[in-house]
Formats: C-alpha cells, sequence, structure tokens
C-alpha cells in the first residue's frame, strides 16, 4: 500500500505528515510506503496510491484521482491521524 | 532524534506582526541571520502562502513557513519566532497563529531528521501553547529537544 503526503514544497508540512503517518500506521499494526511529495507533482507520485494526506487547500489542485483524499487539520493530532487512516483503509 | 541547539539568533521572542506576511517575514529574517538561507527565501516562503493559501498552519496556533530547497537555501536551519499578539493567516481551523517555525533545507530529505524531532515535540498537545509562552530562549530550546517544559 502506499500513501501520498502532499504539500507545497514537498517538504516542511508534508514531513511532518509522513512521519506521523508512520507512527500511527505502526501502531495499528499496518505497513505501508509513506511518500512526502509537493503538488506539482502529485498526479506521478499518486497515481498508485491509496491514499492521498493533505490539507483543504489542496483538494482542489489534487483534482480526479482514484486515490482516497484524507483531509488533516491538525497535522500533530496523531488521534485524528489515526482515525482517519484507519477509516479511508479499513 | 533531536534537533540541533538553535542559534539565539534563531530564536525571536513575543515578536509584533501586523499581518502573517510580516510574520512570517520575522521567521525569514531570524533564517537568513542565522545564515541558513537568503532574503529571497523568505520571499518564497511567502509566494508559498501566496499561491496556495494559510494550509502552513498546520495544528491549532502554529505555522510551519518553508519553501523549496535551492539556491537561496545555505544550511538546514530552523527558527522560532513566537507572536506578542496572535495572528490571523485565514485557516478554517488552526487560526490565530501564536508560534512560527521557519524551515529550510538544502535538499529534500537533508531534513527530515529535523522535521520528525519537530513531530516529536508537537505531537505533545501542550507544547505549542508552552512554546508561546516561552519566557527564555533556553526554555523554548528545552521545550523543542523534549527536554520538559521548563
Amino acid at each position: 500500500m502506499k500513501i501520498v503526503a502532499i504539500c507545497g514544497a514537498g517538504i516542511g508540512s508534508s514531513g511532518i505528515l509522513k512521519v506521523n503517518a508512520e507512527r500511527v500506521l505502526q501502531r495499528l499494526g499496518l505497513s505501508a510506503t509513506v511518500v512526502a511529495a509537493d503538488i506539482a507533482s502529485v498526479a506521478r507520485v499518486a497515481a498508485d496510491a491509496q491514499v492521498i494526506l493533505t490539507s483543504a487547500e489542496f483538494v482542489e489542485a489534487i483534482g480526479e484521482t482514484r486515490a482516497d483524499v484524507v483531509v488533516i487539520e491538525n497535522y500533530f493530532d496523531t488521534d485524528e491521524l489515526s482515525r482517519k487512516l484507519e477509516a479511508a483503509i479499513g | 532524534m533531536t534537533l540541533p541547539p538553535l542559534a539565539d539568533r534563531a530564536i525571536v521572542l513575543r515578536a509584533r506582526a501586523a499581518d502573517w506576511r510580516e510574520a512570517l517575514r520575522i521567521a525569514g529574517d531570524a533564517l537568513v541571520d542565522s545564515g541558513c538561507t537568503t532574503h529571497d527565501y523568505t520571499e518564497a516562503m511567502i509566494r508559498m502562502v501566496d499561491d496556495h493559501g494559510p494550509y502552513i498552519v498546520i495544528a491549532p496556533g502554529l505555522a510551519l513557513a518553508h519553501a523549496r530547497p535551492g539556491a537561496d537555501v545555505r544550511a538546514d536551519g530552523l527558527s522560532v519566532v513566537t507572536l506578542a499578539a496572535p495572528v490571523e493567516f485565514g485557516h478554517a481551523h488552526n487560526d490565530p497563529v501564536r508560534v512560527v517555525i521557519g524551515l529550510a533545507g538544502v535538499a529534500p530529505d537533508a531534513h527530515l531528521a529535523s522535521v520528525a524531532a519537530l513531530a516529536n515535540a508537537f505531537n505533545d498537545s501542550a507544547a505549542i501553547s508552552a512554546v508561546a509562552d516561552a519566557p527564555t530562549r533556553d526554555a523554548v530550546r528545552a521545550i523543542l529537544e523534549g527536554s520538559g517544559r521548563a
């Protein structure tokens, strides 16, 4: 399974999402590859992804995709991330 | 995973910013003053918000200002700015901002360790307000390095 974290630059905020998503997946006992990428490369990087993690600001720019687009409000709230990831994957 | 100690010039306490642009400029200036970036990087951080909106407000009260790695970045680094008065960034859930972190990386993966250390510190839900209220630079360092609330 592949999860892509998207932000404007592909570093920083998507990096936080990547780190915390990996922590949550480990806690849930799930295995997946988590990649951080910038919005400009979303079509390529997320072509084979099941889940895209991002902020509300990027949903429109992500556009048509087969992946579940999951909007995270508080990037440091691993409970929110856990709940939303479980709902998307489970 | 711990953060390298932040230089004095990378920490600005109780800064006054009239709006989000000024808040980002203070965080950018602190990166410039600590030898990490040029002023062009500061402008690029502001442009990210002009282009994509206030998504850098990634948690209640905290903005993670950053732009792409590139020629305007001389060294990996962080800056921390606490605001004397909270500033609205226009975020639907996480306004107003009390703490701005400036982040600069030479290469895309170079500072993932810093990002992981930031996550370590701020996954504690009390950490943002603890930084916002920190009376000294050492108190900020203690929180970011995970050695307590100080």
